[in-house]
């Protein structure tokens, strides 16, 4: 008997271990009733709170492009030299934050990496949100929003299309792709858990809406085939554009002649970022869902502690960039480039530089610390000086390089007026808004794929971990 | 077990089905009317509105042969191409026709010059556009490009749609419209035997560096 109870503390001693996915003593039914709960439960007064403090600032939202609508663009702060200004941060910002749920949600997937189910969906319907939210800015931008349609290329009858080398029409394809994509693969997966909720309603009206957005979902072996085929083919498709569409958005700037936007490293460099300011988000999220929703058991320490590792490795990269950018413009013996990036770093907008530049690099360094990146009032923390920082990137880069460009008479300096700034807090509280209700009405975690885990984990407990 | 009470009644299926059907029909109709029934081809080609005298180009422009230019006066000096003041009817018709029941209007309008003929406009161009008549017309576009041929018509009609899609045509291809600056109100005019429209046009783009805007909005759009 003591050789076979020391054989089973071996693993337990491995450090390459992994500690299990789901905590506690669970069955298919404690999860299904774990997650359904949070749905079907009487609303929580604290979600009415939440809900009643979002549903205002995108009150605030509507005010505020309604006044641009009937005024013109001229309320935001923009103007000569710096014609892109916090519109374009804020695009960037929002878009950016989506990066991470599609990362999760694919490229994770085809890696295998089991982790993702318990933050996936959650992560997901944020892209969607932040897609959402971005398309806003680029959109209004354009002034005449009811001609924001001009941005497709259509056989319009004036005979005109849009320029198809501007990276700002490939922003268009590249956003718009993105968004149905993400939208077809979070539906797709949430398909069977849709079914699971319609099965357990106890009204006609539940009933009936999570029946039809369920689409016939019986969990037969076919249906099963066909959603894993769907699924995967949708994680291949997805899978590009993590890549793609920041790459694409970085092109805006990068096409440019701009010093301080014409970079080769400009698409990775975005991408590295936006995953990062992307699980810094999730991060900031899920800290909040997982204690508010009691959810401790499906995203565990070792699922935050694993997205700490990612944020350490993302903020690395891009600490590397804003590093190489320097080099570079030293490197190129160009005087414009290198009055850009010393203007940047010392000029009138260091402040703006410097609060980046601590945020982005030197915070993620701390999760180096076993102690600190399983810390979870740290990591909350963390994640919001990220996310603080990355919205700094965003401004550094469109702002300091814009307001001192070739003439030294056109200089200018930015400053954002009341509208901006009320637009952007709106867009959080229409981010907010959607997430409050994915909460309320769609299960928050992807329980079929979490189910899928439990049963692998269970068997693995029985001892013959080998295979 | 116990046998499940379907959730959706089992007319539900043909229900989806049809509104499937509809979807596609709803997308061909927006795609039908938002691309060709709002068309200047469509709603704009064929404008012939009744005007206040029954004056005939066909008879004065075509039988006649009066030039374009002894009644649009401005057409090749300003922006605007002018529409007579009844003083120019009457140069001829103190003496010719001068009792007609037809000139009524203009005797009236020609005895209280504050109360000119009430014309209606035919050729209408959206007040974003900025078009010179001045600038087409001594480049060597004439009249009938844009206008058809006014000197067979009773009654003035819009023939060409004045759409963008349609002005953006012969911007990119002007040697398609232009002809020698002395042809342009001789809306019949043939180029001479042994020459094409097309190689006057050329020659006459070459010559005198017309380049119209095209990829520049402000051209037309200030």
């Amino acid at each position: 008997m003591q050789a076979v109870a020391n054989e089973f503390k071996i693993p337990k001693e491995n450090p390459l271990a992994k500690p299990p996915l789901i905590e506690g003593e669970q069955s298919f039914s404690t999860l299904t009733e774990a997650v359904s709960v949070v749905v079907e439960d009487k609303t929580p007064r604290n979600w009415y709170i939440a809900f009643a403090i979002s549903v205002l600032g995108t009150m605030m939202l509507g005010g505020m492009l309604g006044y641009l609508v009937f005024t013109g663009v001229g309320v935001w702060g923009n103007n000569q030299p710096v014609g892109w200004a916090w519109d374009i941060t804020n695009f960037v910002f929002w878009i950016g934050i989506g990066h991470a749920g599609t990362l999760i949600s694919a490229i994770l997937f085809l890696f295998r990496q089991k982790w993702r189910t318990s933050i996936n969906r959650a992560a997901e319907a944020m892209t969607l949100f932040a897609v959402a939210c971005a398309a806003i800015y680029p959109g209004f931008h354009v002034g005449r929003i009811w001609l924001a349609y001009w941005l497709f290329p259509l056989p319009y009858n004036q005979g005109m299309w849009p320029n198809f080398r501007s990276p700002l029409e490939w922003d268009v394809f590249a956003v718009s792709t993105y968004g149905t994509v993400s939208l077809l693969f979070w539906y797709v997966g949430l398909i069977p858990d849709l079914a699971t909720l319609r099965d357990r309603a106890t009204t006609k009206m539940r009933q009936m809406i999570y029946g039809i957005f369920s689409l016939g979902w019986r969990g037969s072996n076919r249906h099963w085939q066909h959603y894993e085929v769907a699924y995967l083919i949708l994680a291949g498709i997805s899978t590009p554009l993590v890549l793609s569409v920041h790459s694409i958005v970085s092109f805006d700037f990068a096409v440019s002649k701009l010093p301080g936007w014409h970079t080769t490293i400009f698409p990775p460099y975005f991408v590295a970022g936006a995953v990062f300011s992307g699980f810094a988000m999730v991060m900031t999220l899920m800290l909040v869902a997982r204690w508010a929703l009691n959810l401790q058991h499906l995203i565990t320490m070792y699922h935050l502690e694993v997205m700490n590792k990612i944020m350490l490795v993302t903020g690395s990269i891009v600490g590397y960039a804003y590093s190489m950018e320097f080099f570079m413009a030293w490197y190129s013996g160009n005087m414009y480039e290198k009055f850009t990036f010393f203007n940047r770093a010392f000029g009138p907008y260091a402040w703006a530089y410097w609060t980046m530049f601590t945020c982005n690099v030197v915070s993620p360094q701390c999760f180096w610390s076993k102690k600190l990146r399983t810390s979870i009032p740290f990591m909350f923390f963390i994640s919001i000086v990220i996310n603080i920082g990355m919205w700094f990137e965003r401004f550094v880069i469109i702002a300091t390089s814009l307001h001192r460009d070739f003439i030294p008479s056109s200089w200018g300096y930015f400053r954002p007026s009341p509208v901006d700034i009320l637009t952007f807090a709106g867009t959080f509280g229409l981010f907010m808004t959607l997430f409050l209700l994915f909460i309320r009405f769609v299960p928050v975690i992807a329980l079929a794929e979490v189910k899928a885990v439990l049963a692998h984990q269970q068997h693995k407990a029985h001892g013959h971990a080998k295979h | 077990m116990k046998a499940t009470k379907l959730i959706f009644p089992k007319w539900i299926n043909t229900a989806v089905r049809l509104s499937l059907v509809g979807a596609a029909l709803t997308a061909g109709t927006i795609a039908v009317v938002g691309k060709f029934l709002t068309m200047p081809e469509t709603v704009d080609v064929g404008y012939q509105p009744t005007q206040p005298v029954p004056y005939s180009h066909k008879l004065h422009a075509g039988e006649m042969g009066m030039d374009c230019r002894f009644c649009h006066t401005t057409v090749d000096k300003a922006d605007f191409a002018a529409v007579p003041p009844a003083n120019t009817c009457m140069v001829c018709h103190t003496a010719i026709k001068k009792d007609s029941d037809k000139l009524a209007a203009i005797r009236q309008a020609f005895a209280d010059p504050n109360k000119p003929v009430q014309w209606t406009k035919v050729h209408k161009l959206p007040d974003f556009v900025y078009f010179s008549h001045k600038v087409h017309v001594n480049g060597g576009v004439s009249c009938v490009s844009c206008h058809g041929r006014v000197d067979q018509m009773e009654v003035v009609q819009q023939q060409k749609p004045l759409g963008m899609a349609w002005c953006i045509e012969c911007h990119k291809n002007p040697e398609n419209a232009l002809r020698p600056k002395e042809f342009v109100t001789k809306l019949d005019w043939t180029p001479p035997a042994g020459t094409t429209q097309q190689e006057i046009g050329l020659k006459i783009k070459n010559e005198n560096k017309i380049h119209p805007p095209v990829e520049n909005c402000a051209g037309c759009h200030r």
